[in-house]
C-alpha cells in the first residue's frame, strides 16, 4: 500500500516538472556550454544593434574629410575610413541592417519553407506536384531578374530586401523539409497517430515535424551568414542599402578594395561577421543535438 | 576430427560507458558433415562469437581478449588480414539475414556468382560460367540460364537467398556460417531452404555453423546445439538431450517461451461484433495497368470478445486487410459494418469518434513509436485527445495504464529508444488500450521480438484481452502462435481468403492444399 502510494507520488512529481520535448531540450542546451556562449553573444550583438542609436561613439553620417583614415586609436576605437567616419559606429549601425537582414529574412524563408514542404510531403499526390513544380519555377528564376523586377515595381526599400531574399531562400528549406516529411509519413508512428484519431495538422505538429527538425536547423545556421552576404553583393550592386547607410557586408566589400593601405577596414567588420558565424553554428549545432533525444544519456 | 574448434573465445567491446564483454570465453566445435547450431536471443553474442572468428568485427572498437579457433590445423585468431582473407570465401562462406543487401543491386546475379572464380581462382570465363550454372541448378533455381543475366530486385526473397547460398558455395567451401538465413523469410520458403542447407551438406560434406534465436527452426535440421544467453555458453548437446533433458534453466525457459497448445474458445454471442462484406482494396500503379489486388472480396465476421487469428505470408494482402478495417487503408469495394455501423464512408468527426473505438498495435516497436515523445507523452496523446479522462486525473489513469501493460512507473519519462523491444511494445500496446478501446488488430505484434520476450507480450494480449473485453484481429505468419492464441483462424493467400474456421478445425482438418503446405512448413516438428 505504502509502496503504491509512494510510487504515485514520484510520478506526481515527475509528471509536474513537465515532459515536452521543448523542456527537455532546453534542459540539454542549456548544459552545452560553447551553445550558450554562442546564444549570449548573439543575444549582445542583439541588444547593441537595437540600441545602436544611443550607444554609437559617432553619427554615422559624421564625416571628417581632414582625418582621412586612421588606424585605430584613443578617440576612434577602430579607426576612421577614408571619408573620416569612425569604423566603430559604421560596424554598430552595419550590423542593424545585417543582423535584421539575417534573422528576418531566414525567418520567413523558415516559415514558407517548412510550411510549404511539410504540407506537400505529407498531402502527396497531385497537390505535391503542383507545390514542388511551383519551387522549381522559381528555381528556374534567374535570382537577379527577380530583385530588379521587384525593385522596379515597388520602388527601393529595405523592407523588400528582406522580403526579396526570404522569398528565394525558402526553396531549398522547401525541398529539405519536404524530403524529411515523405519519409516519416511512411513511419508506424505516423500510422498509430491516424489511427489515434489526431488530425492531419496535430499529427504534422506533434508527430513529423519535431522529428524533421535536425536538418532544417543546420540548414538555418547556414542560411543566415549566406543571407548576410547575400545582402552585400545586393547592395554592392546598389540594388540594397545605400550610403550613408551601411552594413557588414559593404564594409567587408569597401574593405577589400583598400586592404593593402587599410587593412583595418577589412580585419573589424570581417571580425564582426566571422564572431556572429561562429556564435550561430555553436548555437545551431547545440540546438540540433539538444533536440535529438537519442544524443545524450542523462 | 573436428573441422572448428573454438576454446575460450573472448571479446570485448569498448564503448564511451565503459568496457562491454560480448563474449565470455565461449567454447564450441563444429564436425564436418554435421549441423551445429548456436542459439540465443539478441544480445547473446551468438553472432559476434562468428564473426569474430572471420575477422568480421570492427576493431576498435571491438577487441578479442583470448582463447583459441583451431581450423585446419590453423588458430583463425592469430592470422594476419591478409591470410584470414584467403580463408574466408574459399574455405569458410557466409551467408547472412538479409539476401538483399548482400547483392549488389548493379550488377547481374552471374557477373557476382562468377566473380569470385575470375578474380581470384583465375578460370577462364567459359568455365567459371558452366559452373555458376550448374551451382544455381544445385541449390534449386529452375531456369539458370535466365536467373544468370537477370538482376537481384527481380527475385524473391527466397530466390534470393537460393542465390546467396550459390555464391557461398562457388569456392567449395567447407565450413559454411548461417547468420539467421531464414528470419526474414516466409514459413513456407523457410522450411525450402533448410532443407536445401542440409542436403546440400551431406552432398557436399561440409560443416555448416548455423545462428537462430529460434530453437523451433534448428530443432529440426541441428546434430548439435549451443545455447548461448550473454556472452556465455549456457548448455550445449545434442537435440534429444536438450529436448527432452534441459539441464540449464535458460534452456528450459527458452523451450517454454515455445507457443504451444491451443486456445479453447468461449466464444457464445452470436451477433458479429465487425461484418466484412466483399471487402477490396486494389491498387492502380499506372493508369492503364492490371490492379494490384492486395485485397480482393474478403467477407468474415468477427464476434464481440474473439481472437480472430488471420494468417498468411507476406504479401497476402493480411496487414491491408488489418488496416483496412480500420480506415488506414483505403477501401475500393465492399463495406465494412462496425456494431451496426457502416464505417466505410465515415469522415470527420464521425470518424473520430470511430477511431476511438478501434485501434491497432504494430508489428516493428522500434517504429511505431515517436522518438521525440516520452511514454507520458505518447500516453497522454489520445486520452487528452480523446477526452478521456481531465487533466488532473491524466496522471493517474496514466499509471494505470502502466500498471496494466507492466511497466515500472519510474520509465514514465524514458524516450523510447531507452527500452528493449518487448518494453516497447509494452508502451505501444497501452497506447492501443488507452482510448478504451473494444476492437483491436495486432498486426505481427509479436515478431520482431526475442522469443521469451514474444511469450510475455502474448500473455500480456491474452490477459488484456480478457480483463478489457476486447474484440482482436490477430494477423501472424507464426503458425504456433495464432495457434496459441486464437479462437478462430482465417487464411489469407494472394488477397483472398482461402480458408477459415476454428483454430481446432483449421489446425487438425484443414480442408484447402494450401493450409495444408503451411501447416507442413511449421518448424520443430522434433520438438513435440
Amino acid at each position: 500500500m505504502t509502496q503504491g502510494a509512494s510510487s504515485d507520488a514520484t510520478l506526481l512529481t515527475q509528471a509536474e516538472q513537465g515532459s515536452s520535448l521543448w523542456q527537455d531540450a532546453w534542459r540539454r542546451l542549456r548544459k552545452n556550454k560553447l551553445a550558450v556562449a554562442g546564444g549570449a553573444i548573439l543575444i549582445l550583438l542583439m541588444t547593441v544593434a537595437l540600441l545602436t542609436p544611443w550607444l554609437a561613439p559617432y553619427s554615422y553620417e559624421t564625416q571628417d574629410l581632414d582625418l582621412g583614415a586612421t588606424p585605430p586609436s584613443a578617440e576612434h576605437w577602430l579607426g576612421t575610413d577614408i571619408f573620416g567616419r569612425d569604423l566603430l559606429t559604421q560596424i554598430m549601425y552595419g550590423g542593424r541592417v545585417s543582423l535584421a537582414v539575417g534573422f528576418i529574412a531566414t525567418a520567413v524563408a523558415l516559415l514558407i519553407g517548412v510550411t510549404w514542404g511539410a504540407v506537400a510531403g505529407y498531402v502527396g499526390g497531385r497537390v505535391d506536384a503542383v507545390m514542388m513544380r511551383l519551387v522549381d519555377i522559381l528555381y528556374a528564376l534567374p535570382f537577379m531578374i527577380f530583385i530588379v523586377l521587384l525593385m522596379v515595381v515597388f520602388g527601393r526599400n529595405v523592407l523588400l530586401l528582406f522580403l526579396a531574399i526570404g522569398a528565394v531562400e525558402w526553396l531549398t528549406m522547401a525541398r529539405i523539409m519536404r524530403s524529411q516529411v515523405q519519409s516519416l509519413r511512411q513511419q508506424e508512428f505516423v500510422e498509430a497517430a491516424i489511427s489515434l484519431g489526431l488530425s492531419p495538422a496535430a499529427i504534422l505538429r506533434r508527430h513529423v515535424v519535431p522529428n524533421a527538425l535536425g536538418p532544417i536547423i543546420v540548414y538555418t545556421t547556414l542560411t543566415i551568414p549566406s543571407v548576410m552576404l547575400l545582402e552585400a553583393f545586393l547592395s554592392f550592386l546598389g540594388l540594397g542599402i545605400q550610403p550613408p547607410q551601411t552594413s557588414w557586408g559593404l564594409l567587408i566589400s569597401y574593405g577589400a578594395e583598400t586592404m593593402e593601405e587599410y587593412p583595418w577596414l577589412l580585419i573589424f567588420p570581417g571580425l564582426a561577421l566571422t564572431i556572429t558565424l561562429f556564435s550561430l553554428n555553436f548555437l545551431g549545432d547545440g540546438l540540433r543535438d539538444a533536440l535529438d533525444v537519442r544524443g545524450s544519456k542523462d | 576430427m573436428a573441422l572448428l574448434t573454438v576454446d575460450n573465445l573472448q571479446v570485448s567491446f569498448t564503448t564511451r560507458n565503459g568496457t562491454h564483454r560480448a563474449v565470455k570465453g565461449v567454447s564450441f566445435s563444429v564436425q564436418p558433415r554435421k549441423l551445429t547450431a548456436i542459439i540465443g536471443e539478441s544480445g547473446s553474442g551468438k553472432s559476434v562469437s562468428c564473426y569474430a572468428l572471420l575477422g568480421l568485427i570492427p576493431m576498435p572498437p571491438g577487441r578479442i581478449d583470448g582463447g583459441t579457433a583451431l581450423f585446419d590445423g590453423q588458430d583463425l585468431l592469430t592470422l594476419s588480414e591478409k591470410e584470414l582473407r584467403a580463408i574466408r570465401g574459399r574455405d569458410i562462406a557466409m551467408i547472412f539475414q538479409d539476401p538483399m543487401t548482400c547483392l549488389n543491386p548493379f550488377m547481374t546475379i552471374g557477373e557476382q556468382l562468377i566473380e569470385p572464380l575470375v578474380v581470384h581462382q583465375k578460370l577462364p570465363k567459359k568455365q567459371a560460367v558452366a559452373r555458376a550454372m550448374a551451382l544455381l541448378d544445385e541449390v534449386g533455381i529452375r531456369n539458370p540460364e535466365t536467373t544468370y543475366s537477370a538482376y537481384p530486385h527481380e527475385f524473391s526473397g527466397g530466390m534470393r537467398q537460393r542465390v546467396m547460398i550459390a555464391m557461398a558455395l562457388i569456392n567449395e567451401p567447407r565450413l559454411l556460417i548461417a547468420d539467421e538465413p531464414t528470419t526474414a523469410l516466409d514459413v513456407t520458403i523457410q522450411a525450402q531452404i533448410l532443407k536445401l542447407i542440409a542436403e546440400l551438406q551431406q552432398k557436399r560434406d561440409i560443416g555448416v555453423l548455423f545462428i537462430s534465436h529460434d530453437l523451433a527452426v534448428v530443432a529440426d535440421i541441428a546434430d548439435h546445439i549451443v545455447v548461448m544467453e550473454q556472452g556465455e555458453v549456457v548448455e550445449q548437446g545434442s537435440p534429444d538431450e536438450l529436448f527432452n533433458a534441459a539441464q540449464h534453466p535458460y534452456t528450459q525457459k527458452l523451450l517454454d517461451a515455445i507457443p504451444t497448445g491451443q486456445r479453447v474458445s468461449t466464444i457464445t454471442e452470436p451477433k458479429p461484433l465487425i461484418e466484412v462484406q466483399q471487402l477490396r482494396t486494389w491498387f492502380y500503379p499506372n493508369a492503364n495497368g492490371e490492379p494490384v489486388k492486395a485485397v480482393d472480396d474478403v467477407s468474415l465476421s468477427i464476434h464481440r470478445g474473439e481472437i480472430l487469428g488471420l494468417v498468411g505470408e507476406s504479401g497476402s494482402g493480411k496487414s491491408t486487410l488489418g488496416r483496412g478495417l480500420l480506415r488506414l487503408a483505403p477501401i475500393t469495394g465492399g463495406q465494412v459494418t462496425f456494431d451496426g455501423t457502416c464505417v466505410t464512408d465515415l469522415e470527420g468527426t464521425a470518424l473520430k469518434t470511430f477511431r476511438r473505438r478501434m485501434q491497432m498495435i504494430f508489428q516493428d516497436p522500434f517504429a511505431s513509436l515517436n522518438p521525440r515523445m516520452t511514454v507520458y507523452d505518447t500516453l497522454a496523446e489520445p486520452l487528452l485527445l480523446h477526452n478521456i479522462c481531465t487533466k488532473a486525473e491524466l496522471d493517474r489513469v496514466i499509471a494505470r495504464l502502466m500498471d496494466d501493460v507492466g511497466l515500472a512507473h519510474s520509465f514514465i519519462r524514458k524516450y523510447p529508444h531507452e527500452f528493449s523491444g518487448g518494453q516497447r511494445q509494452r508502451i505501444a500496446i497501452g497506447r492501443a488500450l488507452a482510448t478504451k478501446p473494444e476492437f483491436i488488430v495486432a498486426d505481427e505484434p509479436v515478431s520482431a521480438l526475442d522469443v521469451t520476450i514474444q511469450a510475455q507480450i502474448l500473455d500480456l494480449l491474452m490477459a488484456l484481452g480478457s480483463e478489457y473485453g476486447l474484440t482482436m484481429l490477430f494477423i501472424s505468419h507464426d503458425m504456433a502462435v495464432i495457434r496459441r492464441i486464437a479462437d478462430r483462424v482465417v487464411v489469407m493467400y494472394h488477397g483472398r481468403l482461402v480458408e477459415q474456421g476454428s483454430t481446432d478445425q483449421v489446425f487438425n482438418a484443414p480442408k484447402e492444399a494450401y493450409t495444408q503446405s503451411l501447416l507442413a512448413s511449421i518448424p520443430g516438428a522434433a520438438l513435440h
